[in-house]
């Protein structure tokens, strides 16, 4: 953990989680905050390290320790190319081979092809646990390591368990993490919702990127999870808690559709779209996501 | 240049200080055996030289191409200034800058995974040649010069401040570094221009990844090869290529010895660690290589029939021949073995097979070319034959030919293209050609009495004091061998 980070933790322990995120949402728009944050630091440079995490409950855990395919108690498969390459334009196939995906000594493997099949140029797969496991708030997280290369875009994500009666974005959609592969040391958080889905203007979504330093997605895993409670959810990547966007988020331009149902998990590795932009010559195929764990953690009331 | 001999002197008593320090902690660690160990201060040029560091210009290059600029700067008292020289540049014989910047005390640089600078133009440049390794043979913990030699090639400068990244091959094997930093630039369009280089140290990004490195330009090639004649692995071929942070691929060219080459069966085809092939026996043996446990991208599969099958060695007595090209003769001046003529396709030349002992001419895309002496022209009014041995791979086909000619200049010794220039031709029908042989052909020069392709005649019952060329051509036939021309009478 670098230095920013370790400030950015100390500060959010003395000053409270709640206020102290909207302080760090503050400390990253203004400049003044700082010197005071800094003496805030000295001040409680000896007390004990905060997690950033508060839900320890597993509901959900699913460590990939069986080879072959997925546990299908836990997981579906969402297969081919959806409307319009799933409503972003992909590229890629879907399917369920075990060239696309397969576990392996503990890892799910996800891995996209350079292939013509059905019409499609490039396959991968998308892997959901709707139906199977759905959740209200608490936390949500997964090991992983990312594919790099223009036009990769891994993702962990969920959505509304009524995405399949509700039009999207009024069932909700909340990206625990997505990456753009020509970008290897920056992923987003996002909240997608009526108004602000990023389908009328891309980007209007309610996101904010995190970037590792000296360090990069694709090279090791990293751990990416949400803390949801009502009106808040909290992003983290590994230890560092680098976002919380609730109903008075300035992004959060409509109404706050997290507090009315469960949502599902998608696990998957899109090819090309509306977010990376297609591969180009120099990406390398095949790429894999790798995924060490998915868990869930039931909301405790507490925060 | 007196500044800069006061730097040294700098160096010289920094130098001491850290030795002073490096002893006393030696001392605390153990009385095991050390082993020599190097600094790895990882800077460069912040704002001056770092400890050690010495500038060495190319020869021939713009010697004081380099200053040291406390006007323009990114960051801090100074950057380094370099003004590429004018096309005719007087203080500069070969046209270009260059120059090595090595630590001749070595440093252990295996903890960093890049060089990197900040850097920037007059105008939007391109540098042919920049980066680090080099040491003019002159690093005394080393055994080959330039052992871990890295070159970025046609780097584009833009006009402001940007950082530059050049990653390293392999970091594990720079632990006796010398060749700090180094350059070659010429001028663009005849043009020079001056960049500037500042905070130029090597960094541990650790977003330098996803190696993939290459050999033989990353194709996989397949060839013949013969036992005795050795090849090199191209250099421009090796590479290895890194994912930057920035998502940027960055292809830089590696020394032989970053790689661990391979090749499948040692009793056929051997490889240095300095990429020469050297094919030892029968058989079939592919070339692959590795660069820091990474599987380098390409290979050769070279098939080794046997020894190459050189023309036969001519046994004329020398006082009767007058020799073009051979190596059992003193051969006359020749200008050169292909002209590059207008209207041209043939490529290929004059090649050295086995070093000062076998040349041959080797000539593809054939259409018709020259091999022209006329420094001076060659009086042949004495001889009466010309003989040349010509192979050919291909198979040949019924209306397969290859035509000769061989043209004088006359009695003024230039090509006038009429008045006294002959020319003659002979055509060899497919009857007498045969493939994947020697075929040995000695004609007698009267037989020369067919116009040339340029419309020449009279070579037949010309003087031939004055022969200054003789051509190949052929309408079917694309690759040739050719050796031993030579005219001699009998």
């Amino acid at each position: 953990m670098n230095q920013i980070n370790q400030q950015k933790m100390k500060t959010q322990m003395l000053l409270g989680r709640y206020a102290n995120l909207k302080w760090y949402n503050s400390i990253s728009l203004k400049g003044l905050p700082l010197i005071v944050l800094f003496l805030l630091v000295l001040g409680c440079a000896t007390e004990e390290t905060q997690t950033v995490v508060n839900f320890t409950e597993i509901t959900m855990q699913d460590d990939f320790d069986t080879d072959g395919a997925p546990n299908s108690a836990i997981w579906g498969y969402d297969i081919g190319t959806g409307i319009d390459g799933w409503g972003n334009n992909e590229l890629q196939y879907y399917t369920d081979r075990p060239e696309n995906i397969t576990i392996n000594n503990g890892i799910l493997i996800i891995t996209a092809n350079k292939e013509d099949f059905n019409a499609a140029g490039y396959t991968s797969a998308r892997i959901l646990t709707k139906d199977l496991f759905e959740q209200k708030y608490g936390r949500f997280e997964a090991r992983m390591r990312l594919p790099y290369g223009k036009g990769m875009w891994p993702a962990f994500w969920m959505l509304g368990a009524n995405s399949g009666e509700v039009i999207w974005p009024a069932c909700g959609e909340i990206d625990i993490m997505e990456n753009r592969g020509d970008n290897p040391t920056t992923i987003n958080g996002s909240l997608h919702g009526p108004g602000y889905a990023g389908d009328i203007a891309p980007g209007d979504e309610a996101t904010k990127e995190y970037s590792l330093e000296n360090d990069r997605y694709d090279t090791g895993f990293h751990v990416f999870g949400i803390e949801w409670g009502p009106e808040y959810i909290n992003y983290y990547v590994d230890d560092v808690l680098y976002n919380q966007i609730t109903p008075d988020d300035e992004d959060v331009t409509g109404e706050w559709i997290f507090d009315d149902q469960p949502f599902y998990i998608i696990l998957n590795l899109a090819v090309g779209g509306s977010f990376p932009g297609a591969p180009n010559e120099e990406t390398v195929f095949p790429q894999t996501m790798l995924v060490d764990y998915v868990r869930a953690y039931k909301y405790n009331g507490l925060n | 240049m007196k500044n800069e001999k006061n730097r040294y002197l700098k160096f010289t008593l920094l130098l001491g200080l850290i030795f002073v320090v490096t002893i006393s902690c030696e001392r605390e660690v153990s009385d095991e055996v050390d082993f020599a160990t190097f600094g790895n201060n990882p800077e460069i040029f912040i704002d001056g030289f770092s400890g050690g560091l010495e500038y060495l210009p190319f020869a021939g290059s713009k010697l004081d191409a380099f200053s040291v600029d406390s006007e323009v700067k990114y960051k801090g008292a100074a950057s380094m200034r370099f003004d590429i020289p004018n096309f005719g540049d007087p203080g500069t014989e070969l046209g270009f800058a260059g120059a090595i910047f090595p630590d001749y005390g070595g440093r252990d640089l295996s903890g960093y995974d890049a060089l990197t600078f900040w850097a920037k133009a007059n105008k939007a440049a391109t540098i042919a040649q920049i980066g680090f390794g080099s040491d003019f043979g002159d690093n005394v913990y080393r055994d080959i010069q330039d052992k871990y030699l890295v070159t970025k090639r046609n780097l584009r400068i833009s006009t402001g401040w940007a950082k530059y990244i050049i990653p390293i091959p392999d970091p594990s094997q720079l632990t006796d570094e010398s060749g700090m930093f180094w350059y070659a630039a010429g001028p663009e369009d005849g043009d020079g221009y001056t960049f500037w280089i500042d905070e130029l140290q090597f960094e541990t990004l650790g977003t330098v990844a996803q190696p993939r490195p290459a050999i033989f330009f990353g194709e996989d090639l397949e060839a013949e090869a013969f036992v005795d004649i050795e090849g090199l692995i191209p250099r421009e071929g090796l590479t290895q290529t890194f994912s930057l942070g920035s998502g940027i691929n960055e292809t830089v060219i590696a020394a032989p010895s970053y790689f661990t080459f391979n090749s499948s069966d040692v009793d056929v085809v051997r490889v240095s660690e300095l990429g020469v092939l050297s094919p030892v026996g029968l058989g079939t043996a592919e070339i692959t290589a590795t660069l820091g446990g990474v599987k380098a991208q390409g290979s050769a599969l070279l098939e080794v029939s046997g020894g190459f099958e050189f023309a036969p060695i001519p046994t004329r007595d020398p006082s009767t021949v007058i020799s073009i090209f051979s190596d059992a003769y003193t051969n006359v001046p020749v200008d050169n073995y292909n002209g590059f003529f207008g209207g041209q396709t043939t490529t290929g030349g004059a090649v050295e097979v086995i070093e000062e002992v076998e040349n041959i001419i080797v000539y593809e895309n054939l259409n018709f070319v020259a091999t022209s002496f006329t420094n001076p022209t060659v009086d042949a009014s004495g001889m009466t034959f010309l003989h040349v041995d010509i192979r050919t791979e291909e198979s040949i086909e019924g209306g397969d030919s290859i035509i000769l000619e061989l043209i004088d200049f006359g009695s003024n010794g230039s090509f006038d293209g009429g008045g006294d220039d002959t020319g003659g031709g002979i055509t060899i029908a497919s009857g007498d050609l045969e493939s994947g042989t020697w075929i040995s052909l000695d004609i007698p020069l009267v037989n020369f009495t067919n116009n040339t392709g340029g419309g020449l005649g009279g070579f037949a019952v010309g003087a031939k004091a004055n022969v200054a060329q003789i051509v190949f051509a052929s309408g079917s036939i694309s690759s040739i061998l050719v050796d031993n021309i030579y005219f001699y009478t009998e």
